[in-house]
């Protein structure tokens, strides 16, 4: 066996080994403390966790590939809220009035290039100035978050278009269209991060930036394309959700942020970059969301959820570190 | 005869792939300065890191007087008296000289307030014995390197020494300082304190050492009383079978000049710097640190833009404004951190020789994996790279094998310019040689190939010619049946060389 094969296989097996985990004991714990006696793995239940994933795990995949870049985007809540806004908005817009359901594309459409453009401004910023993606995210999560409050103060921004909450509810082979879109995101960016030149790329230069440089890589177009990728992904994220609901508060997507970085870190990736892919952080994705299910369901509060969250995070990387103390030690030499 | 304060006893330390100190043991008597000599890679740091508590050994035992001892970490090796005087530096630069050698010790006063006039006071104390112009409340980061290195060393003088490491502690100083240094180690020599000094500098060595140990790829080659030795016989050991050093200039003919630099300056690095690599020639560029040399592959390489000067790729003049634009010419780097500045050390083998044209190679929008592992197998082969297989990781091979994956790197891109910074830093003595005759080689196969480096039997080994540099300027350029070590000692000293090309 390779050095280091042992606690690789601890690793990348890790978040998998803790969703059976949270299976069992939920079954088991649901048992005695639940108050529907459906079992906890219904397969219905199964199939509604997934479709529950999917607003978060979406912009995860963005975030997967934006952190193996080295970068972190904090904006990614803000950006969430602001498509949803021109997705319902621009379906009222008078000049859109003649296409009738036609106006749906446009209204997804002009969401999604707001949130890809967005995510290209940040991309643009950290390029130019070279500041940290922490502190520009963190910027335009306040300032987007202000054009948010801007448009409607405290009003929600409602309208209802049947045929779009007809597609959103819409189920294929037993799957949701919002667990679909999930699916086909978590392929797609797989693909461009494991077999795509810009992919790799990505990896080189969230391990070791200066040596990406060295070999001619020209670092900031593809931060910048990441960027606009978890801009697109947050936008398409909200435009997945507000189909169906059709209402949006400006509060909406706050912490989406934070949830979302979590999942990617429960899900193997490195913070500092370099190292971490989809697969990983889609079973980060499932193992929060059926530990929200999972407490709701044994009858726990839900402000609980965030606390146990919260711990095992902590735990997780603590974890991680401890396995990767001897990763450290060889590099060393 | 008295015991030694500090005796390691058949120490074993092993990495995947290497091994790194093969039962070394090493003992320093009270007031002794002890040398610990041996190439880069030999052993001497991770036998110090293990003395420090930072690597455990895999075998054998550390014994201070009559007990046997377990370095847990740092700062039980401090607790015992056990203090290093590092080549890095680790101060605090926003914190004043006083702040600095007391840290986590600042003398209190009630309710945790610090008691300030004492700390200047003790600081004083010891500043004065170390001669130096700068007092306890400086702040550290507006000192010159050479007195941070004195505030190390004030630092070491703070605790009850038992023995004192010094690992090449004269690589930044002036020769005023130098002295003063050597003051202080006599001084703690008086005391009864066991010295370890660690250093290349031969004329340190016999100056100031009682005995010399050496080392040689993690082994124990034997301890000699300094005054019953001589240089060659010390070098003898450190390098072993005799190292085919012999001059080695080109028989094949010459072709074109493919690089070619006019007055080439960049700020105060360096100035009006000219020269010209041709096809199937090996330039050297020797002199200190600090000469210029690298900077001037870094302009070369599109990394530091030059403020006059022009350079000539084939006769024509370019411009080069980035690494991308370098490696599009015909330029290539192998750096001198070769971990820090040429290799992704998360990546493997295949993946980390195929980075720079990557893009190149894809199918449609995929990466093309069959090529890539082709051209990996084709310079493994070409370049007897020793790894199992293109899977794996870079960072877990030898500093050799490692110089081989950037050179390979390079070489699939066809260059027309290598250059080359610090070919061996870091690596054995046998992948050394591997690595100068592949230079010879490349030059033989008609690359223009630039070596900076900063030992001399490198230097005259490889090259055709030797640019020697001092302060950032040419002072003379050497063909290799001019050049002497004695008169390039000269030229790089800044003395005697006529400033001709």
């Amino acid at each position: 066996m390779q050095p280091g094969a042992l606690s690789k296989a601890l690793k990348s097996g890790a978040i998998w080994g803790f969703i059976v985990l949270e299976l069992i004991f939920f079954s088991v714990a649901g048992e005695f403390l639940s108050l529907s006696d459906k079992a906890f793995m219904d397969f219905e239940n199964m199939l509604l966790l997934l479709k529950q994933s999917a607003p978060i795990g979406i912009i995860a995949m963005g975030m997967t590939l934006v952190m193996v870049n080295g970068n972190i985007d904090l904006s990614v809540g803000a950006t969430f809220a602001i498509a949803a806004i021109i997705l319902l908005d621009s379906m009222t817009w008078p000049i859109f009035a003649g296409l009738g359901d036609w106006v749906i594309p446009v209204a997804w459409l002009l969401a999604l290039m707001a949130g890809t453009l967005l995510g290209a401004l940040n991309g643009l910023i950290v390029w130019k100035t070279g500041v940290d993606a922490f502190i520009v995210t963190l910027g335009s999560m306040l300032g987007f978050r202000g054009i948010v409050f801007m448009f409607n103060g405290e009003n929600p921004t409602s309208h209802l278009n049947w045929t779009l909450v007809d597609f959103a509810e819409a189920e294929f082979l037993g799957l949701a269209t919002a667990s679909w879109f999930l699916l086909a995101v978590t392929l797609a960016v797989w693909f461009l991060m494991a077999r795509t030149v810009h992919g790799r790329n990505a990896y080189a230069i969230g391990d070791n930036r200066e040596a990406a440089v060295n070999a001619g890589i020209r670092v900031g177009p593809h931060m910048m394309i990441n960027f606009a990728i978890i801009g697109f992904l947050a936008a398409l994220s909200a435009v997945i959700f507000y189909s169906e609901s059709g209402s949006v508060n400006p509060n909406d997507g706050q912490l989406y942020e934070l949830w979302v970085i979590t999942a990617v870190v429960l899900g193997g990736t490195k913070i500092t970059g370099g190292a971490g892919n989809v697969i990983g952080t889609f079973g980060g994705v499932i193992a929060i969301q059926l530990l929200r299910k999972g407490l709701g369901h044994i009858g726990a509060d839900t402000s609980t959820v965030n606390l146990v969250i919260g711990l095992i995070l902590i735990a997780v990387l603590f974890l991680d570190r401890q396995l990767n103390v001897k990763g450290k030690e060889e590099l060393k030499v | 005869m008295t015991d030694p304060v500090l005796r390691l006893q058949d120490i074993v330390k092993t990495f995947p792939g290497v091994r790194a100190l093969d039962g070394v043991s090493f003992s320093v008597m009270p007031g002794e300065v002890h040398a610990l000599m041996g190439e880069n890679g030999a052993g001497k740091s991770t036998l110090m890191k293990v003395l420090g508590g930072i690597y455990q050994p895999d075998g054998g035992d550390i014994y201070m007087g009559d007990w046997k001892v377990v370095m847990s970490g740092p700062l039980e090796a401090k607790a015992k008296g056990i203090v290093f005087i590092h080549q890095e530096l680790s101060l605090a630069e926003e914190l004043s000289v006083a702040e600095n050698i007391y840290l986590g010790e600042l003398p209190r006063k009630s309710f945790g307030r610090v008691d300030w006039g004492k700390l200047a006071d003790k600081t004083n104390a010891i500043l004065e014995k170390l001669n130096v112009g700068f007092d306890a409340r400086t702040r550290v980061g507006d000192l010159s390197i050479a007195n941070q290195q004195m505030v190390e060393i004030a630092r070491a003088l703070t605790v009850d020494a038992k023995a004192v490491i010094f690992d090449e502690p004269t690589a930044s100083l002036t020769d005023a300082e130098k002295s003063v240094l050597f003051d202080v180690i006599a001084d703690l020599k008086k005391d009864g304190v066991g010295i370890v000094y660690i250093s290349h500098r031969m004329e340190e060595i016999f100056k100031i050492t009682d005995r010399i140990s050496i080392l040689r790829d993690g082994q124990y080659q034997g301890t000699l009383a300094t005054v019953e030795t001589n240089e060659e016989a010390v070098t003898q050991l450190m390098i072993g079978r005799k190292l085919d050093l012999s001059r080695n200039a080109s028989h094949h003919k010459l072709g074109d000049v493919a690089l070619e630099v006019r007055g080439l300056s960049c700020g105060k690095l360096y100035r009006d710097v000219s020269f010209e690599v041709r096809r199937g020639e090996v330039v050297g560029f020797y002199g200190l640190v600090g000469a210029g040399r690298t900077e001037i592959a870094e302009t070369l390489f599109g990394l530091r833009g030059p403020s006059a000067g022009q350079i000539l790729l084939d006769g024509e003049e370019v411009s080069i404004a980035s690494p991308a634009e370098a490696i599009a010419r015909g330029i290539s780097l192998v750096p001198e951190d070769r971990k820090g500045q040429g290799l992704i050390l998360g990546m493997n083998c295949r993946d980390n020789m195929t980075l720079p044209q990557v893009d190149d190679l894809k199918a449609g929008p995929f990466v093309a994996e069959g090529a890539e592992v082709a051209i990996f197998d084709k310079y493994r082969d070409q370049l007897d790279i020793r790894t199992p297989n293109w899977k794996s990781r870079v960072g877990n091979l030898s500093g050799g094998n490692q110089q081989k994956i950037v050179i390979g790197k390079w070489l699939s891109m066809h260059p027309k310019v290598l250059i080359v910074d610090e070919p061996t830093r870091g690596i054995d003595v046998g992948s050394k040689s591997e690595i100068h005759k592949l230079l010879r080689e490349l030059a033989s196969q008609g690359y223009a190939v630039m070596v900076i480096s900063s030992e001399m039997p490198e230097v005259l080994h490889v090259s055709d010619r030797i640019v020697a540099m001092y302060s950032g300027c040419i002072m003379r350029t050497f063909t290799s049946e001019e050049v002497t070590e004695d008169n390039l000692i000269q030229a790089i000293s800044g003395l005697g060389g006529d400033r001709a090309a």
